[in-house]
């Protein structure tokens, strides 16, 4: 049908430190017997934003889930290919899963703070659960993560309260908060504002410009306008393929690529 | 496409008698109100009826001391057999709640496979169990081996009756936390175990507890396994081995003697008994989910100053 383009961003305004964190090289993934990732490679640059987009079902949250091997949790999944986090491979035997999803932290599309805990707590819980007991540097931690999702001025009075009391957009900033405690290298972020309205998302995007000076972020996006906003780099998704992949203005001024073109300006998806 | 001429069709058969069928929603909801009243209706009954024909026998000293010599006049009191269902109650739920719990967190988590099915099933069918049968089989693996009736050999009898409920319950309960939760905590790279341990089970907590209470109130009432086990007993208990009493077997001894106080004295046990269950019953809920219960109140609070 066509070609998958594999290849990173032809423009060579690239300094010499160029770095990758995460490398996906030849993903393919299925659950079910249904094949949704084919044979997808690409290289996520540190200290940038990547985003994926692509018509509903094209296998864009499967691939995300790959590359913290949450994809292998779902019920009859299957997986061949390599993920490299600075140059080690995340599925080769000697690497525990656990050690790289701390490494990898992960937003999910609906908020989801566990509802038995305050805010105080789910932003604690990662660091609790993985030994962390010093009170000092748990308080230093919610609050720098609580900061950093722009959310502390709403919540610090009460960080006693349940997560669940929060608005949507809040608990979604929780949620990111809590991702964050964990001190990630790279933050996974699946439709993150699909769910919230206008002024949330806008404050999470900004949030997002805010991040990209410290993570690798890979996010993605059903709404086009935002992969534009945030963005350095996309990917655009089709049914498992790799359609094209470049910086984000390329993709939306200048697609290489006949399906690209359509579903950038709105043809279909 | 829809037309809007087919569009009128579609409409025109829709039902429009409002009326009708604000008639029937009321018939509807007077039928579940009914039902819920006959439901009801036996259960008051049972209060009035036990309350009433035992009241007679409440006393201090019926409470705590043992029972008289038969028909003598002192007639003593059912002490033993209180003190003997508590620890029984205690000691089965020491035994069975850990391990169904922990079978009712492996149905859930681990048990979707052919092992899974298979141990549900044993379980199912260990529920239907007639209890008597249990109550011969350990008298035949423990009394009989030890060659001593004791509390041991009830509570590890009881605890049989109560583990496939336990197991089942818990097994439910922690099927309806949302897998998402399991997701963010696995994404934040906690152990399985851990997950499980703490998010999973705090948000199945509910449930969990009200399967725990449901075991226990039924197994306050098992008599059959008890006549096997603990044989009954008109003493205090003075040790390990021995036989001891329990309420429902003290309720049956004395329902059966041919005297009148003996037989008030049944109807006193058996109120005690339906206290008992209720205390723990309330006592377990509000010790646990007691927070919940709170903030209940304070949304309500909340609510009705909007």
């Amino acid at each position: 049908m066509m070609e998958t383009a594999t290849k990173v961003p032809i423009k060579v305004n690239f300094t010499e430190d160029i770095k990758y964190k995460l490398v996906a090289e030849n993903i393919s993934a299925s659950y079910d017997g249904i094949v949704t990732v084919k044979n997808v490679s690409m290289k996520f640059r540190d200290r940038a934003v990547t985003a994926l987009i692509g018509p509903s079902g094209c296998g864009k949250t499967t691939f995300l889930r790959c590359l913290n091997r949450m994809h292998e949790l779902t019920k009859n999944a299957t997986l061949t290919g390599k993920v490299l986090l600075d140059g080690e491979d995340l599925y080769s035997n000697k690497v525990d899963p656990i050690i790289n999803r701390r490494k990898i932290g992960m937003v999910f599309q609906k908020p989801n703070p566990f509802p038995t805990m305050s805010i105080y707590d789910n932003v604690a819980c990662g660091l609790r659960l993985n030994g962390v007991k010093d009170k000092k540097i748990l308080d230093e931690v919610v609050e720098g993560c609580l900061k950093m999702a722009s959310l502390w001025n709403e919540v610090k009075g009460d960080l006693k309260k349940p997560g669940m009391s929060l608005s949507g957009g809040q608990q979604q900033r929780l949620c990111i908060a809590r991702a964050l405690a964990i001190q990630p290298e790279v933050l996974l972020m699946d439709e993150p504002a699909s769910a919230l309205d206008p002024i949330a998302t806008q404050k999470i995007e900004e949030m997002i410009q805010e991040l990209k000076k410290e993570y690798t972020i890979i996010i993605v996006t059903h709404n086009m306008q935002q992969a534009t906003r945030v963005s350095d780099y996309t990917g655009f998704m089709y049914l498992g393929d790799l359609v094209e992949f470049g910086e984000t203005k390329q993709i939306f001024e200048n697609p290489r690529n006949e399906i690209t073109a359509k579903y950038v300006q709105g043809q279909f998806g | 496409m829809i037309t809007p001429e087919q569009r009128a069709e579609f409409r025109k058969h829709f039902r429009y008698n409002v009326g009708r069928r604000l008639v029937l929603d009321k018939i509807v909801k007077g039928i579940v109100f009914a039902c819920v009243m006959i439901a009801i209706i036996p259960l008051i009954a049972i209060l009035v009826n036990v309350f009433s024909n035992g009241a007679g026998a409440l006393t201090w000293e019926f409470l705590t001391t043992v029972p008289g010599a038969v028909g003598s006049d002192d007639p003593g009191g059912i002490g033993p057999a209180i003190q003997g269902t508590i620890v029984i109650i205690g000691l089965s739920s020491l035994m069975g709640v850990p391990i169904g719990v922990m079978g009712g967190i492996f149905l859930s988590e681990y048990g979707n496979n052919r092992y899974g099915r298979t141990i549900r099933f044993l379980n199912d069918v260990m529920a239907e169990f007639p209890t008597i049968v249990i109550g011969v089989f350990v008298f035949v693996l423990v009394v009989l081996t030890i060659g001593d009736f004791s509390m041991w050999a009830g509570s590890f009898a009881l605890s049989i009756v109560m583990l496939p409920i336990v197991m089942r319950t818990t097994e439910e309960s922690l099927k309806l936390v949302p897998v998402t939760y399991r997701e963010a905590g696995y994404a934040l790279g906690i152990r399985r175990w851990r997950v499980i341990m703490t998010i999973v089970l705090s948000g199945a907590k509910n449930g969990l507890i009200t399967g725990i209470l449901l075991s226990v109130a039924r197994i306050a009432g098992e008599t059959a396994p008890l006549v096997f086990t603990i044989l009954g007993s008109s003493q205090f208990i003075s040790g390990l081995s021995g036989p001891i009493d329990a309420l429902p077997l003290r309720i049956w001894r004395l329902s059966s003697l041919p005297y009148d106080s003996a037989v008030t004295q049944g109807w006193g046990g058996a109120f005690i008994l339906i206290i008992m269950v209720l205390s723990i019953n309330i006592g377990v809920r509000y010790i646990f989910l007691r927070n919940k219960e709170k903030t209940f109140i304070k949304f309500r609070k909340q609510g009705r100053m909007s």
